[in-house]
């Protein structure tokens, strides 16, 4: 705490040769196996549960986005509307919408659309908050201006007007990945903004004053040392993101501006179950719940790597 | 035509209709008599324009209009025109008119209504370059120009009580149209600044403003009684509070709360419980508003004999019973022609109205006969706006088109109205789209000249039939309601056969009020008759 | 200190003109006409459209628009939306009931957030870190339309706890509700951030020296631990801000606030150029302004970062 009050100097800078485990943390082992942060992050990984039952989930949704005829054969398209908000029957799980799809096979058709969507968006995000988040907080200065001038731009138009006129502009191809560029091309700069910040906090720290004293390259200390010290927020803004992604392709559709009424995805049955909300719950609740599920997997498997990629965190286990 | 907006951008029409289904008001007659200075709270929108009566075309300015000026008719329950600043509208050929009127009337500022306050009026909102959005409604007055600034020339004063109107042609149903806000008298004070006129205008109704700063933007407006009055509306209520909502959730929610007295449009997402929610306190009864979806003749397969086949096959293969069931919770009611159950010489047992109900044989036959005549290729959709609020029912349309005739069927949504119009207006659009029309005064002529007369105004379609024309027109011309009605339900048997619309369902007004009012009566236009309720 | 604040507000001025420049284009490029839809389901005659072209310059090439609106705005003229509203007027209507709405749902998400964060990465994977995470994932997975609802429901109707909408002046009274269903929007990612940040900062060397010095985690808590671990949480809700101003609209309609998320969002739907660039200018300007606080507050919080040369 620099404002308390000057102390006397003390006379040993060193401590005491008597503390063991200083000397047992210090001591180097020349003998063990080479390893990078990486390798070391993997190591730790795959010792804990959590990497796995997260893993096995994300890979179950994907086999479901994959192959959805595996997982149910009744066509999702074949609504009928006398079977409208109609309860479960043997061969139709979780029941009808409201007009009269087969919900459960609507679920397991839309993984695909609606992952596509959250996985393109958290990668372009990621991405491009990267780029500028990190040339921002680690070099400052004019570059910092220019970068987060940039973002500011980006982060005020308002997200309706430029999801309107991309998707206009691209109305020949309303895919997943003209849906996910107009989410994720204004979604980035609080990424980046978060990133930034903890750029500003990390490259103070003392590990990045000793690089620099060695001699390392700027470039160098920001993609070994600074920016694995600061991707912890980005990781977790980024996990809940996708979420957030999967919703925002609902919104999209609502508006007219998303993929085609006959594509199926999560998004769209959530925002189509709206009206029923109090008379037929469930078609809003199943669709969530896979969205939940999924969101929980990614929530978690960022935790794990987080951890993985925090040696201080580690080290206290 | 009246534009009813919400804050999400639901363009919604919903309208009202008269007292012809039960279930609505508890009878008129309750001599519960309440509060004579009791504020009644209703919903509405913030006006998209200055309140001017020949500027307004939405439902949220209009409904305050309504309660602020009297025309020279106005319409009851039924929708039927009773005299109101009118002591008489006489004419002998439907061109010419006389009108005559009541002595003594003032506006609330004390000046005389006088058959100036007409002339100029009309005038004022005919005149190109004061770009009035209802001046259509004087076209028909001779004189009129869309392309250059002119006088109506039609128009003549005799006296003070009296003046005389010629008509380019004759319409029979002129006298109808009087009771529509564009009509109303405006006093001289007005035309010295209109802009503030609009923001507080002087008018010379049931009801005026409470105050200069009656107009609160976005949130509110308060009307109190007129104490000069003289019409046959006298409002048995101290006045009205009409609370602008962006979305009906919000009002309806408001209602429930205790909050609202008065909902004149309940919020999709209530449509399965507010009769539940409100009990006998629940309206629910056919309006003024007809859907519809058009198929232009120039789509391809959509021409001639084949798209004469199509189109019926399309509309037999529509279950309207049920998606108004399902879809709409019974909040509409199944088309039986084009015009609204509300409206004076409607008729539900028009020759070939067969057409607009659900049979899948006969469907899938005409459709087979049609790729007779050349194959069916594509996908059939119908393009619509997405912030109407109308996908649930575009679904389940093509859902039932699909499931019948086993073509690909889909809808085809726009992200805005004015995308959506615009493309139907140029005449871009290649898809069958959403059409829908609420009238503007309780006349069939309303429902059928604009919309498929040769070239008029509204035709989306391009619909042509010289047959059709012909009997509106002599419609037109019939001096006699009764014969008028007959050659407007001929001209419909025509539309029929060609579909140049297919009908869906008239839109019910939907609505409900709070345990402390009574007497609540919808009119014809889907406002409630406000100087009608008591509040205890 | 001041230099580099004057700096930064000289920064706003290339930001002003590039988001102007991009917005106008934007409403420029949205499809449609603008004019027709006043005019409803009916099909308006061609010379009354011609006329009201002219009237909003509608007629003339997207630059020319866009120089003729700049202009206006150094006469102080914002334009007039298509009701004959000033712009200014609805600027200065909406924006004080946005800005004490979002405030208010800021500091509810940001103090129920680093509280909840708090706790959770204190006993990372205890019972309560646990539950934090399911509400948390609740909240993400539904639409606000449904929690709004469900709240307005709830306590507005059935508990009467509180006004269903907001009555006219929106009193706070009245926004409490909205301002807790909207910061149900971000609570989960402040709770995340702020758990992420506090697990990280507890195994810092200044912390394990604080416990070793002795001192109690009444201390060691909310000086050393919170402090050191709110800059993203801090970064994150500012970014936050902005989101709460426009992006609203939902929330804004089902409790009626007049704000403006909901006259932006009709603004942007009915193509009204002028309106919806100054609704757009003020966000910029709110946001470069939020965005220095923050920055600023970094060297508050961490005493290493500086700006200052």
């Amino acid at each position: 705490m620099s404002n308390n009050p000057p102390t006397p100097t003390p006379k040993h800078f060193v401590a005491p040769l008597e503390e063991t485990p200083l000397v047992a943390i210090d001591a180097v082992n020349v003998g063990e196996r080479k390893s990078n942060l990486w390798i070391d992050a993997w190591r730790d990984m795959r010792r804990r549960p959590m990497f796995w039952i997260s893993a096995a989930i994300i890979l179950l949704v994907v086999v479901v986005a994959l192959f959805p005829n595996l997982f149910s054969q009744i066509d999702p398209r074949e609504c009928v509307l006398s079977n409208s908000n109609g309860a479960p029957t043997g061969a139709h799980l979780l029941g009808f919408n409201k007009q009269g799809c087969d919900v459960f096979s609507r679920i397991i058709h839309g993984t695909s659309t609606s992952l596509s969507v959250g996985i393109i968006v958290v990668i372009l995000t990621t991405v491009l908050g990267i780029l500028f988040g990190a040339f921002a907080g680690f070099y400052g200065g004019w570059l910092d201006s220019i970068l987060s001038r940039a973002g500011d731009i980006f982060f005020s138009i308002p997200y309706i007007l430029a999801a309107v006129v991309i998707m206009s502009v691209f109305s020949a191809y309303r895919n997943v990945f003209v849906i996910a560029l107009a989410i994720g091309i204004f979604a980035w700069p609080s990424t980046a903004r978060v990133l930034r910040a903890e750029i500003l906090r990390v490259k103070n720290a003392d590990f990045v004053m000793a690089s620099r004293a060695l001699g390392v390259s700027n470039f160098k200390i920001l993609l070994r040392h600074v920016l694995p010290n600061s991707i912890a927020p980005v990781i977790v803004v980024t996990t809940i993101s996708l979420g957030a992604a999967i919703v925002a392709e609902a919104t999209l559709s609502f508006l007219g501006v998303g993929l085609p009424n006959t594509t199926m995805s999560w998004g769209n049955d959530i925002s189509a179950a709206q009206t029923d909300l109090r008379t037929a719950p469930q078609t809003l609740i199943y669709p969530s719940i896979a969205l939940s599920v999924t969101v929980l997997a990614f929530i978690m498997m960022g935790e794990v790597v987080r951890d993985a990629l925090d040696p201080k965190a580690r080290a206290q286990r | 035509m009246k534009i009813r907006r919400f804050g999400l951008g639901a363009i919604a029409l919903v309208a009202a209709g008269t007292l012809a289904l039960s279930g609505c008001a508890s009878g008129g007659s309750d001599d519960s008599a309440g509060d004579t200075a009791a504020i009644i709270t209703t919903n509405g929108s913030e006006p998209q324009n200055p309140l001017v009566p020949t500027n307004t075309n939405e439902v949220g300015g209009g409904k305050i209009l309504d309660a602020i000026f009297e025309g020279l008719v106005y319409y009851d329950g039924d929708g039927a025109p009773h005299n109101a600043v009118a002591e008489s509208i006489e004419t002998d050929d439907a061109t010419n008119y006389t009108i005559t009127l009541k002595p003594d009337l003032t506006f609330t500022n004390g000046d005389p209504v006088t058959a100036d306050s007409f002339i100029d009026a009309w005038n004022y909102g005919a005149l190109a370059s004061n770009e009035q959005l209802s001046s259509y409604f004087f076209e028909d007055i001779v004189g009129f120009s869309y392309d250059e600034d002119s006088e109506l020339t039609g128009l003549k004063k005799v006296d003070d009580l009296t003046f005389t109107v010629e008509l380019n042609a004759p319409k029979s149903d002129f006298p109808l149209r009087l009771g529509y806000s564009a009509f109303y008298p405006l006093p001289a004070s007005a035309f010295d600044d209109m802009e503030a006129f609009g923001q507080n205008p002087v008018g010379n109704g049931p009801y005026m403003l409470d105050g200069e700063n009656a107009w609160a933007h976005n949130e509110k407006i308060d009307l109190v009684v007129n104490p000069d009055y003289a019409g046959e509306r006298t409002p048995v209520n101290g006045g009205l509070s009409i609370v602008f909502y962006a979305t009906q959730d919000a009002a309806y929610a408001d209602l429930l709360g205790g909050n609202l007295d008065v909902l004149d449009a309940v919020p999709d997402s209530a449509l399965s419980t507010f009769e539940a929610d409100l009990g006998d306190r629940a309206v629910n009864q056919p309006a003024a508003v007809f859907q519809s979806f058009t198929i232009p003749e120039r789509l391809a397969h959509f021409g001639g004999e084949e798209g004469k086949l199509r189109r019926a096959a399309l509309s037999m293969a529509i279950n309207r019973e049920e998606i108004t069931d399902v879809i709409f919770e019974g909040s509409r009611t199944p088309a039986s022609d084009f015009t609204s159950p509300v409206i004076d010489g409607f008729s539900d047992s028009l020759e070939g109205a067969e057409v607009l109900e659900y049979n899948p044989d006969e469907a899938v036959k005409l459709w087979a006969e049609a790729d007779a005549i050349s194959p069916w290729d594509g996908e059939f959709k119908i393009a619509y706006n997405a912030d109407g609020g109308h996908q649930a029912w575009v679904d389940a349309t093509t859902n039932s088109i699909k499931n019948v005739l086993g073509i690909e069927a889909s809808g085809e949504p726009y992200p805005t109205f004015q995308e959506a119009r615009t493309l139907i207006t140029d005449r871009t659009i290649q898809t069958a789209f959403r059409t829908g029309w609420q009238a503007d005064y309780p006349g069939l002529f309303n429902f059928l000249g604009p919309l498929y007369a040769t070239n008029a105004g509204s035709n989306d379609g391009d619909y042509s039939n010289p047959e059709f024309d012909a009997l509106i027109n002599s419609g037109a011309e019939d001096t006699d309601p009764a014969s008028a009605n007959e050659k407007f339900q001929q001209a419909q048997e025509i539309l029929l056969q060609d579909l140049p619309a297919t009908p869906l369902w008239y839109s019910n007004v939907t609505g409900g009020y709070s345990e402390n009012v009574d007497d609540v009566v919808f009119g014809w236009n889907s406002v409630p008759l406000y100087y009608e309720i008591t509040k205890s | 200190m001041a230099g580099y604040i004057f700096r930064r507000l000289l920064q706003a001025l290339p930001v002003l003109v590039g988001t102007t420049f991009l917005i106008y284009f934007m409403v420029f490029a949205m499809p449609g006409d603008p004019l027709l839809a006043l005019f409803g389901d009916k099909t308006p005659n061609p010379a009354v459209l011609e006329r009201l072209r002219e009237q909003y310059h509608l007629d003339q090439p997207f630059i020319v628009q866009y120089f003729l609106y700049l202009g206006g705005i150094f006469r102080g003229d914002f334009g007039t939306s298509f009701s004959g509203e000033p712009v200014t007027e609805i600027l200065a209507r909406t924006f004080p009931v946005t800005i004490r709405l979002a405030l208010m749902a800021l500091f509810i998400e940001f103090v129920l957030g680093v509280l909840i964060g708090l706790i959770s990465g204190l006993r990372k994977g205890k019972l309560f870190d646990a539950s934090a995470l399911v509400i948390s994932l609740i909240l993400i997975s539904l639409p606000i339309f449904v929690i709004a609802f469900v709240a307005q429901f709830i306590f507005g109707i059935q508990l009467g706890w509180a006004r269903t909408t907001v009555s006219a002046g929106a009193p706070i009274q009245d926004l409490i509700l909205p301002a807790f269903v909207l910061a149900s929007i971000t609570f989960a990612q402040i709770v995340r951030l702020t758990r992420s940040s506090v697990i990280e900062t507890q195994s810092l060397d200044f912390v394990r020296t604080a416990y070793g010095k002795g001192l109690s985690r009444r201390r060691i808590i909310p000086v050393h631990i919170l402090r050191n671990s709110l800059i993203p949480v801090v970064t994150y809700a500012a970014t936050d801000f902005g989101v709460l101003l426009v992006g609203a609209t939902v929330t804004e309609g089902i409790f009626n606030v007049p704000g403006v998320g909901r006259t932006l969002y009709q603004a942007i739907i009915r193509g009204e150029g002028p309106t919806v660039v100054s609704f757009v200018t003020v966000m910029v300007l709110i946001y470069l302004v939020v965005n220095l606080v923050v920055d600023l507050l970094y060297g508050l919080l961490d005493p290493r970062i500086r700006y200052v040369k």
